[in-house]
């Protein structure tokens, strides 16, 4: 049966090169009736599919097609193909359907920017990037897709190009990630060097035949592999661009730097499961760096001001839990809290862009408060997402964080330490998400005279999309209600079939289910989580809210502290003192002296010793003919002498 | 009475060297021309002689030749000559002198 697979990311390419070739030619109201409408389209069609494919039994859930031949090279052959399974489809469900959101959305927000039809331009190129990168049926063409959304997010990071924080943070971004591609790129060698094959489905039917477990290069492979997780997913050591890149328009953060691209990396080693479950070393490597990254981002969240900060560094840690589901084999999991975070996040973000759109662009949050009464529609269904990110029972995230920090706990690659991180980072998500609703939503506006005149509800065409997304982030969870709670865990058996290969290699031959605990363990664990997290809420509200100034007297009492994380642990500086600044010394002396000086000099001195001799020689060329002509004569005479007189 | 080579051959090298230097000294194209034609008889004369000592008839049917070359040369120069005149009002020699810069 034919499924025509390339329609999905057809639409989005079409919108943008409709927007892209007739760009300030289009008015405003066709440009994003031809922006929305191509991803809507790709939605609707994508759900089409989706209730196609729930229609077959779960064995043939995997539907491959193959367009046309790429590369054909000798042995290296590579097809512009789709694959559709489980695992792709949700990924394309939540791309084109929070992209349909945001889309509407950015209606509103961007109104009344003059870059209103390159923005959705740009908008347009990434879904059909990303949704390339989801639906590649090979590594190569992801690898495709990997860019192209590197690229978008270049590009819309620095959207507002005059400003140079934000230019400088779309270059820090692409540089950073570039260092990430490079090691996708050699893990990419690796695995063609040993399979001879970069097609998903050759790849793993092949690698645990052709990599020895627990080896070397399979080890290196998905090592390699992994260092492009954390650029694209920003992880420690290159999260350092997802902050800075909140200089880019606010639905963008909500798009990319929440919902979709971060999560590529996610995406990526759940897809490649089979290789990294025959990497216990790397899965124990993927755990760590999620987890520090999930505690040490929390952190810094504390201390933030920057109402967009909080967001981003919330953004970091919560990736940081995806990469610890996929660490302890629990692919499912991270796939769970990819989509649930992708809906509360991008509605986290979308609210705080109303926020800053009622603001008049003030993004601090020391001068906001009490905006409860004037933006009801953005309070409420921001609550909502504070909810769900905290992790509080009936809200989405509550269902996904909770089997992450289960899987964590009970995982045969799972530790208990793993799990205290883990609660601990929840309870500090907890924390600081309330923090940023009581110094925004609650007590007394701190903003000026002139800024609480312009407070105003955003209209419909931004609140709809967060309503949208506040419904999504209550009932996303219940795809996966755990067994211990009654659920029978449909997602996970959903996304069986995919992760199924993984799980049955020799390494894995235990069921990687709670099968040693008890659920009494379960529950346990699941309640002192929820209790934790209800403490810190209550912390909380009684620095923030009930007694204002003890927090002020904490700050100063733990000041050495406070400026630890407000300068998130001095990290960039880090970067520039250890990388950048022998790298820009480095390149300043191959500038100005083996360059301008050696080679240059070099190559200057010889053009002047040569034309040196030249303007000597010149003085010989006189122009006359007459001397010429006697030169000739005594050329002829001497030559007669010479062979005369031998 | 027969004259010697030798005669022939010094009347040709003082005609040679008559042309040489007429080419060398002089300024005026058309002496410079006159002198290569003088040059040119110099030669002609020199290969009679020897066609002459060795009693061969190749050596007239060269001179011939030659002639005959150096009138068609004489055309295309004189020619050449007043193309240069009309060009830039002047046969002097050392006026022309743009392969200098």
């Amino acid at each position: 049966m034919e499924y025509s697979l390339y329609l999905i990311p057809l639409f989005p390419l079409v919108g943008f090169l409709i927007n892209g070739l007739f760009i300030g030619k289009l008015n405003k109201k066709f440009v994003s009736f031809i922006a929305c409408g191509a991803v809507g389209l790709s939605f609707f069609y994508s759900a089409h599919l989706f209730f196609e494919l729930l229609s077959l039994p779960a064995e043939a859930r995997a539907i491959e097609e193959i367009l046309f031949v790429w590369i054909p090279s000798g042995q290296f052959n590579v097809n512009i193909g789709f694959l559709l399974d489980p695992l792709s489809i949700i990924m394309v469900m939540v791309v084109t359907g929070v992209s349909f959101l945001i889309h509407i959305y950015s209606i509103g927000y961007m109104h009344d920017d003059p870059g209103f039809s390159r923005y959705f331009t740009y908008l347009n190129l990434f879904v059909f990037s990303m949704l390339i990168l989801v639906l590649a049926n090979n590594y190569l063409l992801m690898f495709v897709g990997w860019e192209g959304v590197g690229l978008c997010s270049y590009l819309l990071i620095g959207f507002w190009f005059e400003k140079k924080s934000a230019s400088d943070a779309g270059k820090k971004a692409f540089i950073v990630n570039r260092i990430g591609d490079f090691g996708f790129l050699l893990g990419l060698f690796i695995i063609f060097w040993q399979v001879g094959s970069l097609d998903f489905a050759t790849v793993f039917e092949k690698a645990p035949a052709m990599f020895a477990v627990g080896g070397t290069l399979i080890t290196a492979a998905t090592l390699l592999l992994f260092l492009g997780a954390t650029g694209k997913s920003a992880q420690i050591p290159l999260f350092v661009w997802l902050p800075d890149a909140m200089e880019g328009p606010t639905p963008v953060s909500a798009l990319i730097h929440a919902a979709t691209m971060v999560t590529a990396g996610v995406y990526m080693i759940a897809r490649s499961n089979v290789l990294y479950m025959m990497a216990p070393t790397t899965l124990a490597v993927v755990a760590i760096v999620g987890m520090a990254t999930a505690f040490f981002a929390g952190t810094i969240a504390l201390a933030q001001n920057d109402i967009k900060r909080v967001l981003a560094y919330s953004t970091v840690s919560q990736l940081g839990y995806m990469f610890v589901a996929c660490g302890v084999a629990a692919f499912g999991a991270g796939i769970f809290h990819l989509m649930t975070h992708s809906f509360f996040k991008a509605l986290l973000f979308l609210g705080s862009g109303s926020v800053i759109h009622a603001m008049a662009g003030q993004q601090d949050m020391r001068y906001m408060g009490g905006l409860k009464k004037h933006l009801p529609a953005t309070y409420w269904t921001f609550m909502v997402g504070t909810l769900a990110i905290a992790g509080i029972p009936l809200f989405s995230g509550f269902f996904s964080k909770d089997e992450i920090l289960w899987k964590a706990f009970s995982s045969q690659y799972g530790s208990t330490w793993l799990w205290v991180f883990g609660v601990a980072a929840a309870a500090m998500t907890a924390f600081y998400m309330f923090r940023l609703v009581y110094l925004t939503f609650y007590g007394e506006g701190r903003m000026d005279s002139h800024a609480k005149e312009h407070l105003h509800e955003s209209p419909k065409v931004m609140t709809i999309p967060l309503m949208l997304l506040a419904v999504l982030s209550i009932v996303g969870g219940y795809v996966g209600i755990p067994h211990v709670l009654g659920g029978i865990n449909y997602f996970e058996n959903f996304l069986e079939p995919v992760l199924h290969a993984g799980q049955n290699l020799p390494v894995a031959t235990h069921v990687l289910t709670s099968g040693s605990y008890s659920t009494g363990t379960e529950l346990l664990l699941m309640a002192s989580s929820v209790i934790l997290v209800l403490l810190s809420i209550i912390l909380a509200w009684y620095l923030y809210r009930k007694n204002t100034d003890l927090s002020g007297k904490l700050r100063t009492s733990m000041s050495g502290l406070h400026k630890l994380l407000l300068g998130k642990y001095f990290v960039d500086e880090l970067y520039g003192a250890v990388i950048i600044r022998p790298i820009v010394n480095g390149s300043l002396f191959l500038w100005k002296i083996v360059d301008v000086f050696l080679i240059d000099g070099l190559i200057n001195g010889l053009a002047v010793v040569i034309g040196d001799i030249s303007t000597g020689l010149r003085t010989v060329q006189t122009g006359r003919l007459r001397t010429y002509a006697t030169i000739f004569l005594a050329g002829v005479v001497v030559l007669l002498l010479f062979v005369l007189l031998r | 009475m027969i004259v010697p080579i030798e005669h022939y051959l010094i009347l040709s090298a003082l005609l040679f060297a008559i042309g040489a230097g007429g080419v060398i000294i002089s300024r005026n194209l058309i002496i410079i021309f006159m002198s290569i034609e003088l040059m040119l008889n110099a030669a002609n004369l020199s290969i009679i002689a020897f066609s002459l000592m060795h009693n061969l008839m190749d050596g007239h049917v060269l001179v011939f030749i030659v002639m005959t070359v150096a009138a068609a040369e004489a055309a295309v120069g004189l020619a050449i000559i007043i193309m240069v005149y009309r060009k830039r009002d002047t046969i002097n020699a050392d006026k022309f002198n743009l392969m200098k810069r």
